[in-house]
Formats: structure tokens, C-alpha cells, sequence
């Protein structure tokens, strides 16, 4: 029964019933990294120094070196990276079961919400609305906040900051409960720099989405971009981080299949 | 009469930029010692320890008595023009572009007779001078012969604008604007009459505090720009770099660590990455233009600006990894000077004592004002010297250095 | 200061000059031999004959006298190497008269020559001494053209000299020019053009200054017994002095050391002022010419200008000077320069001055002055020969 799935999937692939769609952004200098406090130690950005270019250095070859925190651009973040998780069994990208990098992905569309209000907070009786249109939130799902924020290719408006710091959207205290505890999601989403509003320092607990998720042992993905290109239920997502020992996070290529 | 400078035209882009020459750059190395004093801005000659006569040309031996105790001490300069002369004629490829020229023979007051360049000002002989050292475009230590009171519009003689580094006209690039340090050096540098500033700024989405009024200024533009990435510092080069005379590099990650009191090593490679490889990448994307323009007329590429520490001297265990990557910097700063100078292009290198600024917060005064620090940099490239100490820290540590390193070293570490 | 021993029994004679040019792709090595050569033809010495060598040259290195010996295949058992530029030709006349009269060598070969490619002048300036290269040449003059201008300008205002008066001297070289083959310089020189003449360095103008070239010079010292024996033309060395770096507290200068000398010098030679018959100056620079004529005793110090304009310098003039033109008219082959002074006044008092004969020369002084070292010439040196 496997094998047919398999080759029929690989058949549909070729024949374009099931599509790609990419939903990771381009590592490059340029993209929005987040940045702590100055007193605090700093995730690095990207960056990448080429080694040779078809040139003394190595005359039929280019090849670069590059470097960046495990925590930069489109990237994973695993139950270790966060105080609550530290002590969960299978809990570092080395060491999470395989079988949890795959998973169905339901797409909650938050856009217009997020245009009107850049700290527009994800609430329970949101999703209620959403699952009354679109079905309920199956077990071990990724629930992915789509706010199109991935659509702001200005690095001024992608981190959105003012002095008194980022404004960007997230789910609130109980939506996190809830969809740990009611919903046994695989893990959240966003597009934009953190799983977490950008105010949620001032949340109780601060970053309840990392505190609640990562305490439960799930899974954060953030910077994803053409969440409007996915159906809001049906996409599968592969989901992969780096195999780095003990590792709290990497950045990844995260592919959603999608029906044609 | 020294007639104001006036801004010069716009370059016209169909003519070939002429490339730079060198007024002859060889020296013994007992006339370095002439360098070493100018490079500070400073005139000195030697003096015979046993009988007090001063030698000029530099020499080993007293030429009274024959003593080699021979030290060099500050004079003022003060001395008679005994006869005067002007060139319209010169083997030499650097002079020969800019005859005629203006020399004179002075008698110094302390007894030595110096051959000097003469500022426009000082009328034929007999007239009394004020003998002054300057670094020339070959970066070596020449005299110059100044009328004995200022005169209106000193500085804008022709022949004394070879020597300096003067902003005035010029278009110049401060890496980091953020800083208070960065933003008072805008300030002062348009102040200075430079004609465009571009001001560097990382992480663009954080606004500073004094970006809406440095925004304002007519002369400067915001670029971003960000030392620890390649690719920002070569785009940046090949937007700008072609017409940056002057660039003053304020981009710098302080830390307030040692060994011990971190653990890891992250803060120490952002210190290294920003002070000592932010000048890598800065000097292999604009050194190469710079070099190509230090001939190219009245505004031509002039200067490189590092702002190092004192603490590169001697390390400050409190700030202990950031002295070392200052340490770096300051060696590559001479690895860069060594290869502007062919060019002569300046390597102007600021060593202040600590900063009245945020990192600096909890040391005790005196420390250096961003504005005073200002200054000095402006000053330094006004007077065409090398090597900045300002302050009365820098001062300090500069002098317990050079008297006795190990005894600095045991008294940082107290 | 003890007494100094005369040049009695000491001849100079076989006044060479190998014809000077602008520009020459040979070395100095080609030069030197060729003026040796020379020497050895018009007195018909063998070249194991001549015992004694000095030898002057700016574009000899990296060789020097020593390398030399090996160059031309010559075995001396004296050898000097004398790089005193324009002082070069009385001070090796000096060492090898000692020599010759010491019997440590009988026939001393005096030579003096240099090349002239493109870049040499500028090139022998760059190494010239370290006083120059530190305290010198970074204010751009590429030479001592500066040195001698703020010299100039100096003595002008001190004592009252005009250009006109060193036109004169200028003009007056230029006609004996005329009159001597190897002169570089074919065409007579106006005071008008002299005055009106390219600037190089304020007040120094194009005809102010030599032009340097390629040549060579030399003669022979010997005893007067060997050159009767040789049946060569020789005049007698009646007194020489040198004397270097004099009044170094002189804040700019205005004489050198012939002024502490030229007593030694007459006294040496038996004669006074009014005994000479014709002068030859180291001509660098006219200014230098009337230092000499006021330090070699033929009028008082600042008394130059006055002197000249009482004076004509042409060969049949009331003071005959530099009679062969000087370096100013005939050119500056470098070292040799330094030698042109002594071989004319050779040929003037052995009957080879040609159109240009001093009539009845019986005693000539030559005089040498240089090495710019840093603000002011450093060698000074004077010679009187006579007629035998």
C-alpha cells in the first residue's frame, strides 16, 4: 500500500497534480536577522566570503564560506532552545524523531488583521472561526500564522521597530495553551522574525509561544514566505533542520506538497 | 596674500585622472627621527646632551663635539629667512606638476640652518619665520617656513595644502554615524567645510537617536552600511568609492569583557569582525580607488581615518578583548599605511583614552567628550598628522608606554 | 702649524681631453680609458710605465679606482680614488705630486671622466650624500640648483652683485669658447640672451647653470727629470692647497677654503696676486666664480662685483678667465669638470692654447670647489703651475 502511495505521489509530482511550493527565504547579507539586547550575546547574521571564483585562489572552481547563527533566516527552532525544553528526551535537532519532520499544515490568514494592526495578537476564538469555515486543527499538524508579513521586502518595515522595540504579530498566552493542550499540534509558524509577537516580552509568561511550545517538546518555524500560495488545509510540509549535535535550531529548506 | 581656497569644478569625467607622484621619500634612518616628532605634529631636532648644540641635517654625532648623546627635543621654530627662492625648474616628477615653487633658506634662532618650503605668506628675505614640521605627501617629515603671526586664509596656501589632509571641499565617509562619536565627527567635518558626507549605519530598521538631525544636515546622506558584511562594504565602494577623499572609519563594537568574566567566544569574534575585519573589507574595497585618486587636483583622495584606542597599545584587562582586537586593527592600520602611502594617501590613526560613552560607563573620568574627540580628528587632518593621542588618558598611557611598557602593563592590570 | 714642504722637482704635463658629448650609452670605464690611452699616445709612455693612477668619476660605481686597475689591466703601486667632484683635479694633483716626489711612484696617470645617459644626472643626484637626500632634495629642486640660488640671492644682496655682472663673466666664457674645439657650446652668448633666459630657480637662469655631458680629462705628474727625459711639454707645480668644510659656522656661504689657504699658497709658490697671468675658476655657477676671485686674494671679500666690472675676462682680456670657456660654456662631463681648469691652464703654459693663448703666460692658478653636500660647497682646493 506504501509503495503505491509512494510511486503515485512521485508520478503525480511529474505530472504536476502535486506541486512544490517553496516556502523559504533566500539566505543572503541582507535579510532581517534578530537582534538582542547590545549586553546580550547576538545570534550572527549571514554571512558568506568567497573562498574562489575560477581564479588564482582556484582556477576552475567557486566555491564560498559562509556563516550564521542557527537561528537565521528561514529556520527550525527545537524544544532545547528554550529554558522549558531543556530537559525534554529528543529534544535537539539531532536528536527529534525524523517521522516529526513531516506533517499536514493548516494556513490560518491572518493578513488583513496584521496590515490593520502590525501587534495583532492570534486569539482562541479566532481559530474557533477559522475551524467552523475550514475543519478542526488535526493532531500533529504545523499551524502556520499567515500574515503576509513575508511580503515587506523592506528590512526597515520586515522588523517594523520604534523605541519601544518590534511590532510584529503572534499568537497570544491561551491561543499557545490551547493548541498544545486541545490540539496537539506539531508545531507554529510565522512569517515573520520570531514565533512570538514582536511585544511579547510584556505577555505573562513573555514569549508564550516559545515558553509553551518548545515546553511541550513542539516545534517553532518563523521568516516563511508564500503561505498565500498554500490551501488553508490539505498541504503536507517537510520540514528538515540540520543534523547538528545538540543543536537548538538551523536554518532549513521547508517545502509544503500542495494539490495542483 | 594667501587667497581663500575655492571649490573646484566639477571633475570632468572625459579626462584621464592624474596619478599620483611622490616628492623624493627616502631618508636616512637618523632623520626618521624628523618623521617620528612631525607624525605627531610635532618639530624636533636633535641637541647634543654634553654641549647643547642642535644639529640640523640630522646626523649621529655632534658636529661641535663629537658626542653621540644626541636627543631629539621640541623647538619653536623661531628664525630668520636668510634667502629665498623660486623653483621653475625640477627633475622631480611631483614638484615638476606644481611649479613654481616657493623655498627659502632659514637660520634658526638655536643655530642650525634649515632649508624649508615657504608659505606664500612670508615676504623675501630678510623676514623673520616660524620653521614648523610636516608630513608631506610621501608621508615624511619636511620643514616649512610660516609668516611669524597667523595671516588671513593661512591654511588654503597652495604649497602648505600638500602636506595637509584638510576636509574642506572634500567628500568624505564616516562608516559608522550611529556612534556619538560618529555623529559629533559629522558635525564637525561639515562644520570643517566638507562638501558631502556619506554616514554609514547598520541595521537600518533600529533608528538612532540624532538620525532625523544628522539627515538634516545639506551635506550629508545616510548609506547603509555594515563592516561585518562583504558584500554591504563592496556595494558601497563601487556606489561611492570612486569619489571618497577622506574616509574616516568610526565603525567599532566595544565590549566590556576579559577572558574570564565571558564565557565563549561570540563577543570576542564581534569585536574582531567589526574592528579588525571591518577595516580588512573596508581597505580592500576602497583602498584601490582611493589609491588611483591621490593625485586627482585640489580634491583629491587624501586620508584614511581609523579610529583605534589606546588600548591598542597596551592592553585594558576590564576591556580586555576589545583592546585586542584594537591591538589587530592597529597593526593592519600599518599594514594599510604601508600601501596608501605609495599613493600618498594619509593613514591617520586616533588612539583616544576611554570615550564618555555608554560602554565606558563605568570608568571614572577623565574621559574623552565624542565632541572633543571630534575635534581632534578634524584638527589632525587640518595639520596633515599621523598619529592622534587625544586626550589627557591617551596622553598619559601614551608616555608611560614609551618610558616603560612592563610597568604599564603591571599597572593596568592593578 | 708646521712648515710645509714645496713641490720642487714635480712636472705636469700631457693635458688630455677626450671630446666631449651630450649623450653617451658608454660607461665611465670608456672614458677612463680612453683618456689613459690618450695620455699614453701623446707621450709615448708604455702602459706599465705609468706606476701611479688616480682616478674621479660619479658613474664609475659600482666600481672604483681598485676595480678599475683590473678594467684597464694596469698594475699601479700607488692608486688613489679621489671623489671630490670639482675639487678632484687640485686634490689628486696634490696626492700624486707627494707620491712622485716620495719616490713611492714616478709616473702618475691623473684621470677624470664620466658618462652622460638620460637619467644619470638625475640618478647620480639621488645618491648624491645623505645631508642631500634627507635635508635636500625633498623640497624638489633634484639637484643643488636651490642651494645655489638662495646662495646667490644671498650674496647679491649682501655685496651688491647684478645679474649683469655675472653675465659678464658668462659672456666673456662664452667667447673664449669659440675658440676651444671641444666646447659643447658653438654659438656666441649675448648679455641680452644671458639676462632674458629661462628661469630655473629665482635668480638663477638657464645660463647660469653647466649642462651636464660625457667626457674625460687627465694629465700626467712626473719629476721634471723624467719629463725632459720624455721630451714632453710639462709645467712646474709651484704650490697647491685644499682645505674642506671651512666656516661651517657660516650661516650661508659666502667664501670657502681658499680664503684660509691662498696665504700657504703664494707663500708656497713664491708669488703674489699680481704674479698670475691667467685664472681658471670652478664655474658651477657664476656666483661661485666671484666667491673665488675674492677668496683667492685678487680683490677683497665683497669686493667681487667692483672686480668685475673693472675687468675683461677674455683670454686677451685684463684678467684672462677660465680661458677655455669654463664648464659654463664647455660643459660639465661630471667628474672631469673638476679637471677642465687644471688641463687648460696645462695647455696655456706649454704653448697648446691655440687661438686662445694667453700671450706670455708664465704662471697659472687653477682652482676647484665641490661637493654640494647639503647648503654649500664642501671641497676647495687651488694649484699654480709655470711655464718650465
Amino acid at each position: 500500500m506504501s509503495t503505491a502511495t509512494l510511486t503515485k505521489l512521485v508520478s503525480d509530482l511529474a505530472a504536476g497534480r502535486v506541486r512544490i511550493v517553496d516556502l523559504t527565504q533566500t539566505l543572503s547579507p541582507e535579510f532581517p536577522q534578530i537582534s538582542l539586547p547590545p549586553e546580550m550575546g547576538q545570534c550572527w547574521p549571514f554571512r558568506i566570503e568567497e573562498v574562489s571564483r575560477y581564479d588564482e585562489r582556484g582556477p576552475a572552481w567557486y566555491w564560498n564560506n559562509f556563516s550564521c547563527g542557527e537561528h537565521t533566516g528561514t529556520h527550525f527552532d527545537a524544544p532545547i532552545h528554550w529554558v522549558s525544553g531543556k530537559d525534554l528526551p529528543g529534544n535537539a535537532v539531532d536528536t527529534i524523531p525524523p517521522e516529526n519532520f513531516v506533517g499536514p499544515a493548516c494556513v490560518l490568514d491572518c493578513a488583513k488583521e496584521s496590515a490593520a494592526d502590525p501587534d495583532f495578537l492570534l486569539t482562541v476564538p479566532w481559530i474557533k472561526k477559522w475551524e467552523k469555515k475550514h475543519s478542526r486543527i488535526p493532531p500533529r499538524a504545523w499551524v502556520l500564522m499567515r500574515t503576509d508579513w513575508s511580503k515587506r521586502a523592506d528590512p526597515v518595515e520586515f522588523q517594523n521597530y520604534d523605541d519601544t522595540g518590534q511590532h510584529t504579530p503572534g499568537p497570544d498566552v491561551d491561543t499557545v495553551k490551547f493548541l498544545v493542550a486541545e490540539r496537539d499540534v506539531l508545531g507554529f509558524g510565522t512569517e515573520s522574525i520570531g514565533t512570538d509577537a514582536g511585544q511579547a516580552y510584556h505577555l505573562r509568561p513573555p514569549y508564550p509561544c516559545h515558553y509553551y511550545m518548545h515546553g511541550a517538546g513542539r516545534y517553532g518555524l518563523q521568516c516563511l514566505t508564500n503561505l498565500d500560495r498554500l490551501p488553508a488545509t490539505g498541504a503536507v510540509v517537510f520540514a528538515a533542520p540540520l543534523k547538528i549535535r545538540n543543536g537548538s535550531g538551523s536554518p532549513l529548506r521547508v517545502l509544503a506538497l500542495v494539490p495542483a | 596674500m594667501t587667497q581663500p581656497l575655492i571649490r573646484p569644478k566639477r571633475k570632468n569625467p572625459v579626462l584621464r585622472t592624474r596619478l599620483p607622484t611622490l616628492p623624493p621619500g627616502t631618508r636616512s634612518r637618523v632623520a626618521l627621527g624628523l618623521t617620528a616628532a612631525a607624525a605627531e605634529g610635532r618639530f624636533a631636532l636633535q641637541v647634543c646632551r654634553d654641549c647643547g648644540a642642535v644639529q640640523y641635517p640630522p646626523r649621529e654625532a655632534c658636529q661641535a663635539c663629537l658626542s653621540v648623546r644626541l636627543d631629539w627635543r621640541a623647538q619653536d621654530g623661531a628664525g630668520a629667512l636668510l634667502a629665498d627662492t623660486v623653483l621653475h625648474h625640477s627633475n622631480d616628477l611631483f614638484f615638476r606638476e606644481r611649479l613654481p615653487w616657493r623655498l627659502g633658506l632659514v637660520r634658526l634662532d638655536v643655530g642650525a640652518a634649515v632649508v624649508a618650503h615657504l608659505h606664500g605668506d612670508v615676504p623675501p628675505a630678510p623676514a623673520r619665520v616660524r620653521i614648523t614640521a610636516r608630513l608631506d605627501r610621501a608621508g615624511q617629515a619636511v620643514l616649512v617656513a610660516l609668516p611669524e603671526k597667523e595671516t588671513p586664509h593661512m591654511a588654503d596656501d597652495r604649497q602648505l595644502r600638500e602636506f595637509t589632509c584638510d576636509p574642506k571641499f572634500r567628500k568624505i565617509l564616516v562608516t559608522d554615524g550611529k556612534t556619538a562619536v560618529g555623529q559629533a565627527l559629522v558635525t564637525a567635518l561639515a562644520a570643517a567645510g566638507a562638501d558631502l558626507i556619506w554616514v554609514g549605519h547598520t541595521e537600518p530598521w533600529k533608528k538612532f537617536a540624532g538620525f532625523d538631525e544628522l539627515a538634516a544636515l545639506p551635506q550629508v546622506t545616510l548609506l547603509p552600511l555594515d563592516v561585518t558584511d562583504s558584500k554591504s562594504v563592496r556595494e558601497i565602494a563601487a556606489e561611492i568609492g570612486g569619489k571618497v577623499d577622506i574616509l574616516v572609519n568610526t565603525a567599532e563594537y566595544h565590549r566590556t569583557f576579559g577572558i574570564g568574566n565571558r564565557p565563549g567566544v561570540e563577543t570576542a569574534r564581534a569585536e574582531m569582525d567589526v574592528n579588525y575585519f571591518g577595516l580588512l573589507r573596508l581597505a580592500q574595497e576602497f583602498g584601490p580607488a582611493m589609491r588611483s585618486r591621490g593625485g586627482d587636483g585640489q580634491s583629491s583622495a587624501v586620508a584614511w581615518v581609523n579610529l583605534l584606542s589606546i588600548y591598542a597599545l597596551a592592553n585594558f584587562p576590564l576591556h580586555g578583548t576589545f583592546s585586542a582586537s584594537k591591538a589587530a586593527a592597529h597593526s593592519l592600520a600599518q599594514c594599510l599605511r604601508a600601501e596608501l602611502r605609495p599613493a600618498g594617501v594619509r593613514v591617520v590613526n586616533v588612539f583616544p583614552g576611554p570615550i564618555d560613552d555608554e560602554w565606558n560607563q563605568l570608568l571614572l573620568p577623565p574621559k574623552v567628550a565624542p565632541e572633543a574627540l571630534a575635534r581632534a580628528i578634524v584638527q589632525a587632518l587640518r595639520d596633515g598628522i599621523e598619529d592622534v593621542y587625544p586626550g589627557d588618558v591617551a596622553q598619559e598611557w601614551l608616555e608611560r608606554w614609551r618610558e616603560n611598557p612592563k610597568a604599564l602593563e603591571r599597572e593596568l592590570s592593578a | 702649524m708646521s712648515a710645509r714642504r714645496g713641490y720642487e722637482g714635480v712636472a705636469v704635463a700631457v693635458p688630455v681631453t677626450v671630446p666631449y658629448v651630450r649623450y653617451s650609452v658608454r660607461s665611465a670605464h670608456w672614458w677612463l680609458a680612453r683618456a689613459l690611452g690618450e695620455a699614453l699616445k701623446r707621450s709615448g709612455l708604455k702602459k706599465t710605465d705609468v706606476d701611479g693612477l688616480t682616478v674621479s668619476s660619479f658613474t664609475l660605481a659600482p666600481d672604483t679606482a681598485i676595480g678599475l686597475t683590473q678594467h684597464l689591466g694596469v698594475s699601479p703601486r700607488w692608486l688613489d680614488h679621489v671623489p671630490l667632484g670639482g675639487a678632484s683635479g687640485v686634490v689628486a694633483l696634490r696626492r700624486a705630486a707627494r707620491a712622485v716626489q716620495a719616490g713611492d711612484a714616478d709616473i702618475v696617470a691623473c684621470i677624470a671622466g664620466d658618462t652622460n645617459h638620460v637619467d644619470s644626472f638625475r640618478l647620480t643626484l639621488a645618491n648624491f650624500s645623505q645631508f642631500a637626500r634627507d635635508a635636500v632634495y625633498p623640497y624638489g629642486a633634484g639637484g643643488p640648483n636651490a642651494s645655489f640660488a638662495f646662495l646667490t640671492a644671498h650674496y647679491m644682496r649682501a655685496y651688491g652683485a647684478t645679474r649683469e655682472d655675472f653675465g659678464k663673466l658668462c659672456v666673456a666664457q662664452r667667447a673664449n669658447a669659440l675658440k676651444y674645439p671641444h666646447a659643447l657650446f658653438k654659438k656666441p652668448l649675448a648679455l641680452e640672451e644671458y639676462l632674458s633666459a629661462r628661469p630655473i630657480a629665482e635668480p638663477l637662469r638657464l645660463f647660469d647653470c653647466v649642462m651636464p655631458c660625457a667626457g674625460a680629462e687627465a694629465f700626467l705628474v712626473l719629476s721634471e727629470d723624467r719629463a725632459r727625459t720624455l721630451n714632453v711639454p710639462y709645467a712646474r707645480l709651484l704650490g697647491a692647497v685644499e682645505r674642506h668644510n671651512a666656516f661651517p659656522s657660516d650661516p650661508i656661504q659666502i667664501r670657502a677654503g681658499w680664503a684660509l689657504e691662498r696665504e700657504a699658497l703664494y707663500a708656497q709658490a713664491g708669488v703674489g696676486t699680481g704674479d698670475i697671468d691667467f685664472v681658471e675658476t670652478y664655474d658651477d655657477y657664476p656666483v661661485i666664480s666671484m666667491m673665488q676671485f675674492e677668496d683667492l686674494g685678487f680683490c677683497g671679500k665683497g669686493e667681487g662685483p667692483a672686480f668685475v666690472r673693472a675687468n675683461t675676462f677674455t683670454h686677451d682680456g685684463s684678467f684672462p678667465h677660465n680661458t677655455s670657456g669654463g664648464q659654463l660654456s664647455v660643459g660639465q662631463a661630471g667628474a672631469a669638470g673638476g679637471f677642465l681648469g687644471l688641463v687648460e691652464a696645462l695647455r696655456q703654459l706649454t704653448g697648446e692654447a691655440g687661438g686662445r693663448q694667453v700671450a706670455g703666460a708664465k704662471v697659472g692658478l687653477a682652482s676647484g670647489f665641490g661637493m654640494i653636500n647639503f647648503d654649500r660647497g664642501l671641497g676647495s682646493g687651488a694649484a699654480i703651475l709655470a711655464a718650465p
